[in-house]
């Protein structure tokens, strides 16, 4: 476009009027258009910042709340009605590590291999198939307190009747999480682009050996990203618990397999509604304590996200 | 991999070996034990159907149906009283504060995500979003019992509106509850939006519409069944939501929905009388099992309309 010949001037020409005809249309604008655009804008911005003030809120006074209480002892002492300058988070600490290690080696199998099956080998025509997708959609937002129920009816009475145990509480909380599990690893698994598969079965890998070596390698972050975030929901979560045995005022370390248990959130909901200054300061501790770790697990989560993202 | 060079092989060898890979029993294997991975998602909901109906059948022995619609709820008293709709009213309650503050703000966030925000600003925000999302709930209910209360009582106008001198409030709850679900809102409303057809954008503004009333006339109609299903599936979480319940309303069966009185929700009663200590087999016990079975069937109606709402938008935009 450096030589000016006669048919590029006149092009110049017409997109210079052009141009100068849009700016004088919009300029007609009514100011009443450019105010109450802003205003709206201002009231978008607006709800969000309100939105977010409740988060910083909620933070503050956690830490103002907490602040007394923190000190290593809330890691390494019992729960106390007496001692409450000294009492902490030890055991459900414990219960709360403990269940979340069952949970994971319950998940990760069980989850990534419902999402291989849903998006390499079932037949998304047939009915049966359909029903197990609609039926883990639905899954995903069935309330945690009927987990609960579940827990109660089915794991710790009922047909598997193990008791009130830990082992209960960990099968409850697996069951409550992995759609979130089925549902991030099937997305990781469908970025995965078809021709990744089409090469390997083109060199004669049976399906199996396609999605073992091709396809899950690469749907790793995707499927890891989802099992922390399913993980730090089941280290959060207190109301299903409450049902499966998670109740009692735990002073030992818990056992997997017998005996009473307690978990860090059911902890904290056992010191909050106890109406004693020292109790509410107790709570908010806990509370600090395991929004750092879910901080932590989240923003590692984001991460990883990030970081190992492929964009194909 | 059992296959080791075909090369080196004779003509029969490799005409073996082009056989259909899922003639091999192993792979058939493998198909099943993933097949069963993704059965486990029905045995479960099968077996919160089973947990539920058994005990929910033995209560309606023992309760009439008319006594059950009623509003009287006092399971621990002598004689006592199932009217479930008490904590029917705790639960709506509830529900209502908290979609009439996070409706309006999580639609706006999503509109502004969507419509106005920069890149930038948009990969800030929604992370924070997600952290809102990630709270657990035990910490939003101490979050509203300990915080919210004490300021709501202090700015209530009680000369024209009554007291707020209870120590628990439905308001207080909804809000904790508001919180929780803005991030479900706005994620997948903002979802919804975004794949609204930028031609649609562009002819609107073509025709000479401001930003506003693009957002407003254009997107937010053609985002409109992914943007219900949001509130749908917020209203079902908020409907189901436990621990902000109990920790900021309170467990007092009240037919009202006076934003400041103490509520008990279908949640929190299964929640406080589980703890207890309460017979296997007497009706109480029973009773939890039957506000379960209420509690399952509101939200998986709702959860069913959002689930197919969703399918509706994905398929006109992709």
């Amino acid at each position: 476009m450096e030589s000016a010949t006669p048919s590029s001037e006149r092009a110049r020409l017409a997109v210079a009027g052009a141009r100068a005809n849009v700016e004088a249309a919009l300029g007609r604008q009514p100011r009443g258009d450019v105010i109450r655009t802003n205003v709206f804008a201002g009231l978008l911005l607006a709800a969000i910042l309100v939105a977010l003030a409740g988060l910083v809120a909620l933070l503050a006074q956690a830490l103002v709340e907490g602040a007394p209480a923190l000190s290593p002892s809330l890691l390494t002492e019992p729960p106390s009605t007496i001692d409450t300058a000294n009492a902490g988070f030890r055991p459900a600490l414990i219960g709360s590590v403990m269940m979340i290690a069952f949970v994971f080696v319950l998940i990760v199998p069980l989850g990534v291999g419902a999402a291989v099956y849903l998006e390499e080998y079932a037949d998304g025509t047939r009915w049966w198939n359909r029903l197990i997708e609609v039926n883990i959609q639905n899954l995903a937002a069935v309330p945690s307190i009927i987990y609960g129920i579940l827990g109660l009816g089915f794991i710790v009475r009922g047909p598997l009747g193990i008791g009130f145990i830990l082992l209960a509480g960990s099968i409850t909380l697996a069951l409550l999480v992995l759609p979130i599990v089925i549902i991030a690893s099937r997305e990781a698994i469908r970025a995965v682009p078809p021709s990744i598969r089409e090469g390997s079965m083109a060199l004669g890998a049976t399906r199996w050996q396609t999605t073992r070596r091709q396809v899950l390698p690469a749907a790793i972050p995707g499927i890891a990203t989802g099992v922390i975030l399913a993980i730090s929901r089941a280290l959060g979560e207190a109301a299903p618990l409450l049902l499966v045995g998670a109740t009692v005022f735990v002073t030992f370390n818990p056992e997997p397999f017998s005996g009473n248990y307690s978990a860090l959130p059911v902890q904290i909901f056992q010191y909050a509604t106890r109406p004693q200054e020292d109790f509410q300061t107790l709570a908010a501790a806990g509370i600090i304590l395991m929004l750092a770790v879910l901080l932590a697990m989240n923003s590692f989560a984001i991460w990883l996200r990030n970081r190992y993202e492929q964009k194909w | 991999m059992e296959a080791s060079g075909i090369g080196g092989s004779g003509p029969g060898d490799l005409g073996r070996r082009l056989e259909a890979p899922s003639a091999r029993t192993s792979e058939k294997v493998i198909g099943g034990l993933l097949a069963a991975c993704a059965v486990i998602s029905v045995i479960t909901t099968t077996a919160i159907v089973i947990s539920l109906i058994g005990p929910t059948i033995g209560f309606f022995g023992d309760v009439s149906l008319g006594e059950f619609f009623s509003t009287d709820w006092t399971p621990t008293f002598e004689p006592p009283s199932f009217g479930v709709l008490d904590i029917v009213a705790g639960t709506v309650s509830v529900t209502l504060w908290g979609c009439l503050f996070a409706i309006p703000i999580g639609l706006a966030a999503a509109i502004y995500l969507s419509e106005y925000a920069s890149r930038r600003v948009r990969r800030v925000v929604k992370p924070i979003l997600e952290v809102l999302a990630g709270i657990p709930t035990v910490a939003l209910g101490f979050f509203a019992a300990t915080f919210l209360i004490p300021i709501i009582q202090d700015v209530w106008p009680g000369e024209f509106l009554g007291g707020a001198d209870s120590p628990f409030m439905a308001l207080a709850a909804g809000l904790g509850i508001g919180l929780l679900i803005v991030p479900i809102i706005a994620s997948i409303s903002e979802d919804a939006m975004s794949a609204v057809p930028q031609g649609l954008r562009e002819g609107a503004y073509a025709m000479g519409a401001t930003r506003a009333r693009v957002a407003t006339r254009v997107v937010f109609p053609a985002a409109l069944s992914g943007i219900v299903a949001s509130i749908v599936l917020a209203i079902s979480r908020a409907v189901g939501e436990t621990m902000i319940v109990v920790l900021a309303a309170g467990s007092t069966p009240n037919f009202s929905l006076n934003p400041v009185e103490s509520v008990q929700a279908l949640t929190s009663f299964i929640a406080t009388t589980a703890t207890g200590d309460i017979a296997q087999g007497s009706v109480t016990y029973d009773s939890i099992f039957a506000a379960g079975t209420v509690l399952f069937l509101m939200t998986l109606a709702m959860n069913m309309i959002s689930i197919r709402l969703v399918r509706r938008y994905r398929q006109v935009y992709e």
